[in-house]
């Protein structure tokens, strides 16, 4: 009897649970994905996350030179950078677009979105989101990509005095135990085009990799160029570039993340092709970025 | 009359058994399509889908997935006899009798008290990235093995107070019993205590080696791309989750088999226990 009494409860409950389920479907509105909003991008009429306020996500920590203004907010702890301060390339980036879109500084919120929420399905906590993230056609079927705003090479740095700085070749490097970081295109470049004869390791952060290196656990770390100069160059004391590699076909380039079929494409489409026509872009790439052109291409 | 009371007793038992079968199928059924019904009428069930359940991406990392599971396996096989061996020495040692061992049974409660509250990813990082820079000269610098190390420290401390709390189960008087008949105390322990202990925390043990199985994937946080890490770097590759659905498939793959094996043995020794006792 019980039994019996406990299975009909099971029902009614299953019943009014799915009944909810279907009410919320039809309830929720979704704005319309139509681009048709692509002349007015005024911020009043954006559908921004807080209505007239833009909110950025980036990766915490926020690492140089895309990040530079020294700990703060939420970014704290050593290496990590505040985006407040609108200093770096990324974080010049990001105000120089949200100043295009008709947003002033005090308008603009950052949020810390983890590499792994900024494509999670669902409801996003920023309007866009930059952290060094290359555009895929893969990629492209879960999110919105904006124009790109860079284009980077890929590079391996070394601890000086090591036998993988002699490297001048790809096939130089087949031999060496090589580092990146998860969330990279790095991976797949090592193990496509390198194709070590040992097994890669791939790390959860750069400082991870880092101290990996440092320990002699891996003898490279694979990083985009500009992070490069910025680990020889402060992270990792007596450390090399040992030199970059050729531009992937199609090449590593950079956009912004939005979820996919945001309303808010087109604006920040017309906001990174205003800044790349404008010299915006490449004055900033200049500012934060080193542009040392002697590094070495490994072929 | 006896007889009639029983064989009424017994139909009236089969057709309640008969029903209550019928009535676990059909509230299984329901339940499971009404759950079925919620997840796939919700609003984002489609985008949940193509993220998570993504078929040619299930079919595109199940290889390579599969190939870097092999590395999880093999860390749990060797670290689960290490483990076997060194907790069965731990327990042995906390059980030591007398105010001479104080100091051994101090260590081995200090052991099972730190090890089993450090969080295992803090060990693992402690051990993967901090014994390299001690830069020991004879000392690995391979952060499977390291990582390894760390869970084979962390587990034998569950296990050792899974072996001790068989330990303690039997009965004083086997061991009385065993004395009187002129054994020695370590033969009283291997012989008499030992093999009633282990076979009794046999479905404890299981439940532990499962954990730890799924803990070998903890070691990822120290570079080796086990299959967690794989699924990490196609996930993010591509923006999609799949790749983590197939790296648990393997896990429960593995699991499911050990976990029936345990309820059997569960099953097993209660009907033992219950042997003399049934009316």
């Amino acid at each position: 009897m019980i039994n019996k009494l406990l299975a009909v409860a099971f029902v009614a409950l299953a019943l009014a649970a799915s009944g909810c389920g279907s009410s919320s479907s039809s309830s929720s509105s979704t704005p319309p994905a139509s681009s048709g909003g692509a002349a007015d991008c005024s911020p009043a009429s954006l559908h921004t996350l807080t209505s007239g306020k833009l909110t950025i996500g980036t990766d915490n920590p926020a690492y140089s030179p895309y990040y530079t203004g020294g700990p703060g907010h939420d970014w704290s702890g050593k290496y990590n950078n505040d985006p407040y301060t609108g200093k770096g390339f990324e974080a010049a980036v990001a105000y120089a677009v949200a100043e295009k879109m008709g947003f002033t500084k005090d308008q603009v919120t950052w949020a810390v979105t983890h590499f792994d929420q900024s494509f999670a399905p669902g409801p996003k906590n920023f309007d866009f989101y930059l952290a060094q993230v290359s555009i895929r056609p893969k990629r492209a079927e879960n999110v919105d990509f904006s124009l790109p705003y860079y284009r980077a090479n890929q590079a391996v740095v070394a601890l000086k005095g090591t036998p993988i700085t002699s490297a001048t070749t790809l096939a130089d490097l087949k031999q060496y135990k090589l580092g990146t970081q998860v969330g990279t295109t790095s991976y797949d470049f090592i193990t496509g085009t390198i194709q070590p004869s040992q097994q890669p390791s791939a790390f959860n952060t750069t400082n991870d990799a880092i101290h990996a290196l440092q320990a002699g656990q891996i003898d490279g770390i694979v990083v985009d160029l500009p992070t490069a100069f910025y680990m020889t160059a402060v992270q990792i004391p007596k450390s090399t570039v040992v030199g970059q590699f050729p531009t992937s076909p199609g090449g590593d380039q950079w956009g912004l993340v939005m979820t996919k079929d945001s309303p808010l494409k087109a604006c920040v489409d017309k906001a990174v092709s205003a800044l790349t026509a404008d010299g915006t872009l490449a004055k900033l790439q200049k500012t934060w970025l080193s542009d040392k052109v002697s590094t070495p291409v490994l072929q | 009359m006896n007889g009639a009371n029983g064989s009424d007793r017994a139909r009236r038992g089969s057709l309640l058994q008969i029903s209550s079968v019928w009535v676990a199928v059909a509230s299984t059924v329901v339940v499971f399509a009404a759950l079925a019904l919620i997840i796939v009428n919700a609003p984002g069930w489609p985008k949940v889908k193509h993220a998570f359940f993504d078929p040619a991406e299930f079919r595109a990392y199940f290889g390579t997935i599969g190939h870097a599971f092999v590395l999880n396996i093999k860390i749990f096989l060797v670290a689960e006899v290490l483990i076997l061996t060194l907790a069965m020495v731990l327990a042995v040692l906390r059980s030591l009798p007398g105010p001479v061992f104080l100091p051994i049974r101090l260590l081995a409660i200090g052991y099972t008290d730190l090890f089993r509250g450090i969080p295992t990813i803090l060990l693992v990082l402690l051990f993967g990235f901090g014994i390299p820079t001690l830069q020991l000269s004879h000392v690995t610098r391979d952060p499977v093995y390291l990582g390894a190390a760390a869970l084979v420290v962390i587990y034998t401390a569950y296990v050792s107070e899974v072996y001790r709390a068989g330990i303690d189960s039997v009965h004083p008087s086997q061991e009385a019993a065993a004395r009187s008949l002129g054994l020695t105390r370590g033969q009283t322990m291997q012989t008499v205590i030992l093999p009633q202990a282990v076979r009794r925390v046999i479905p404890p043990l299981l439940n532990d080696f499962i954990g730890l199985q799924k803990d070998t994937a903890l070691i990822s946080v120290l570079g080796p791309v086990e299959a967690l890490q794989r699924a990490n770097l196609g996930s993010a590759s591509e923006f999609n989750y799949t790749p983590y659905v197939v790296a648990a498939f393997f896990f429960v793959l593995i699991t499911v088999p050990q976990a029936r094996l345990t309820d059997w043995l569960i099953a097993r020794d209660r009907k033992r226990q219950m042997a003399g006792g049934r009316v």
